[in-house]
């Protein structure tokens, strides 16, 4: 029976060979032209052709040589800070800069193993947005929403 | 002399009110994010290049550059006070930093290191102007088929001296380029790999890349191992270094200083390797090695020296060639692209402005971090002490914000959620992101000028092989990579990194 010995090679060597095979198949949509004239697919095709090779080394690297395990998965900081940042991307223009930025630190900071609702860290929440506020939109004048559509 | 000639227009140019204030600005962000531990260099500049946007070209690169060198400074004031490394190139700092500072010695620590940094920082800017010129002009002579053949040393350099599995970062350097490939090709008008979405016909905007794999990633990952800090909040006193230790650090400066500055100039040189380099040398050189890992002074000036020197002349491959040697400078190149600056040797000659008082102002920035980092210690250290639970929610903030700014295009929000989970999977899977960003940023101006190389060759691959400059950048090129290869320098890189 084959026996996965390295984690992290099967691993990051299936990423590689994914991607590559996208480009791959993709870029044949592309025109590839001659080497003296090059068409828009004739790069992208090699370098992903290149990438499905390492793709396929690595992997087998990971059947033949002892490697490292992956361990465990930070998943609760994984999900909780990627859903903070979608979460200001969506309330944004919808709601506005303080709502949004609420929202940001309050599921990000959830993703930390000392989370606490206290009075400091409410304090910091309010004193953020007070900044951000002067900061970015007073001071350096960028176009952020400070209300949304939603309260208009 | 020319030299002087230039160094005074510099000075003329970073001496304004106006660039001083956006140096000061950039040095002391530099020393607050060096002294905290998880934020790097890379995440703040990614953050700040927007707003360097409304900035004239000059402030926004000495700004940005005054955060970089900045940065070494701070880190070793954590290495010393904390027994962490604020930065990866103060990791050998702490090791007798921290033990000069539990013998009651941190204040003797800090400016040694402080000094042999501005040593250092001097020096290299020296160096800096005298060589820059004479680099740049070798440039000027450079065809598509040597630029073309500079891009993949600078690239297989990159990983030589990056730390993890040599087999991932190449497949890393793969897929940045791949990355780099997305969005309308220029020749053909052809859009490509962009999936019919309109907000990534223009390519993928690499502060999305960077802040993405180096900011939320980077949080991601240390969220895993939240551990509690305990810093030396004993006064900090006795600054000054006796005359007994000026003579034991003089040497180490100057040798740290040469050597950090030969690394530095490498391409994915830069400071980490120069300082590890620096330590082993001092090692070495000692007539009392024992005292190494117990508090040797010489282990602070030689690395403290070499890391600063180290960042500084990384500038030069940049500055003269438009060639980013690591991360940091790959962001540089990005910031000059923003202003409408095309990197690369012309630089010298079309901005000598630009030019001239970025250099001048490392200079100027260095000594500001000698006056200003002594008697602000009591403010790093208090930032010491912040817990990254407070923290780093407060630099998410300031990625998803400044990530807006560049285009107002929420599109850019999501695609820096992506990659930070990216960014995370990368990590655990030991594949180094910092050469992925160098292959993006790489890859269009690799593709343009192989396929002019190969337009002028008739399509004759061999072009690359027969014109011999392009031909011995190749050369180097492949012996480095063999040299990786082989057993005994890959296990002598092991104990390198093995503290990373």
């Amino acid at each position: 029976m084959i026996r996965i010995r390295g984690e992290k090679d099967l691993g990051i060597g299936a990423i590689y060979l994914a991607l590559g095979l996208v480009g791959f198949i993709v870029a044949r949509s592309y025109s590839f032209g001659t080497a003296g004239r090059m068409g828009p697919g004739y790069f992208p095709t090699i370098i992903s052709a290149l990438l499905i090779i390492f793709g396929l080394v690595t992997i087998a690297k990971g059947f033949v040589r002892d490697g490292e395990r992956i361990g465990t998965i930070n998943w609760k900081g994984l999900t909780l800070v990627t859903l903070s940042v979608c979460a200001f991307g969506f309330l944004l223009e919808t709601a506005g800069l303080a709502v949004a930025l609420t929202a940001l630190i309050l599921i990000s900071a959830a993703g930390s193993e000392r989370f606490r609702l206290e009075m400091k860290p409410l304090i910091g929440l309010v004193a953020i947005n007070i900044f951000c506020l002067a900061v970015f939109v007073g001071g350096l004048g960028l176009p952020l929403p400070i209300v949304g559509e939603w309260f208009k | 002399m020319d030299i002087f000639a230039n160094l005074w227009l510099g000075l003329s140019i970073a001496g304004t009110f106006y660039n001083l204030f956006y140096c000061l600005v950039g040095v002391f962000l530099g020393t607050a994010i060096g002294v905290l531990p998880g934020l790097g260099p890379v995440a703040t500049i990614a953050m700040l290049l927007p707003i360097t946007f409304g900035l004239p070209p000059e402030s926004s690169l000495i700004m940005l550059a005054g955060i970089y060198y900045g940065a070494q400074y701070g880190g070793s004031t954590t290495a010393i006070l904390v027994n962490l490394p604020g930065e990866p190139s103060s990791v050998v700092t702490a090791l007798d930093g921290y033990q000069m500072a539990r013998q009651g010695h941190a204040g003797r620590a800090l400016s040694t290191a402080a000094i042999g940094s501005f040593i250092a920082g001097t020096l290299s800017t020296i160096l800096i102007a005298a060589f820059a010129p004479a680099l740049a002009a070798v440039a000027l002579q450079f065809g598509p088929a040597e630029y073309f053949s500079l891009m993949v040393l600078g690239l297989i350099a990159s990983i030589v001296m990056a730390s993890g599995q040599l087999l991932h970062a190449l497949g890393m350097i793969l897929v940045g380029l791949l990355l780099g490939m997305v969005g309308t090709d220029v020749n053909s008008a052809v859009p490509r790999y962009t999936f019919g979405m309109t907000s990534v016909a223009d390519g993928l905007n690499f502060v999305v890349i960077a802040m993405g794999v180096f900011g939320l990633g980077e949080i991601i990952a240390n969220l895993e191992n939240e551990t509690d800090r305990s810093v030396m909040t004993k006064k900090v006193t006795g600054l000054m270094p006796t005359k007994e230790d000026w003579k034991r650090i003089i040497a180490p400066i100057l040798r740290g200083t040469a050597l950090g500055s030969v690394l530095g100039i490498l391409p994915g040189g830069g400071a980490a390797l120069a300082s590890f380099g620096s330590y082993a040398l001092e090692k070495k050189m000692s007539k009392h090695p024992e005292q190494f890992g117990k508090g040797a002074i010489e282990g602070v000036a030689g690395p403290e020296s070499a890391n600063n020197a180290g960042a500084q002349t990384s500038f030069i491959p940049m500055l003269t060639l438009g060639l980013p040697s690591n991360a940091v400078m790959a962001l540089m190149i990005g910031a000059m692209i923003i202003q409408g600056i095309q990197p690369g040797p012309s630089v010298m000659t079309d901005q000598p402005e630009l030019f001239w008082g970025l250099i001048a102002s490392m200079w100027i920035g260095n000594l500001m971090l000698l006056v200003l980092n002594l008697p602000l210690i009591g403010l790093w250290v208090r930032m010491i002490a912040i817990p990254y639970h407070f923290l780093f929610p407060i630099i998410i903030v300031f990625c998803a914000i400044g990530v807006f700014s560049v285009n107002n295009n929420i599109f850019d929000v999501y695609g820096m959620a992506v990659f930070g989970v990216a960014g995370y999977i990368f990590r655990r899977l030991d594949a180094e992101p910092a050469p992925m960003l160098l292959a993006f940023i790489l890859g269009p101006m690799m593709e343009e000028f192989l396929r002019r190389a190969l337009l002028f060759s008739k399509g004759d691959p061999m072009v690359l092989v027969t014109r011999p400059v392009s031909a011995g950048l190749l050369l180097v090129a492949a012996v480095l990579l063999s040299a990786v290869l082989l057993p005994a320098i890959r296990r002598g890189r092991k104990v390198a990194f093995q503290d990373d």
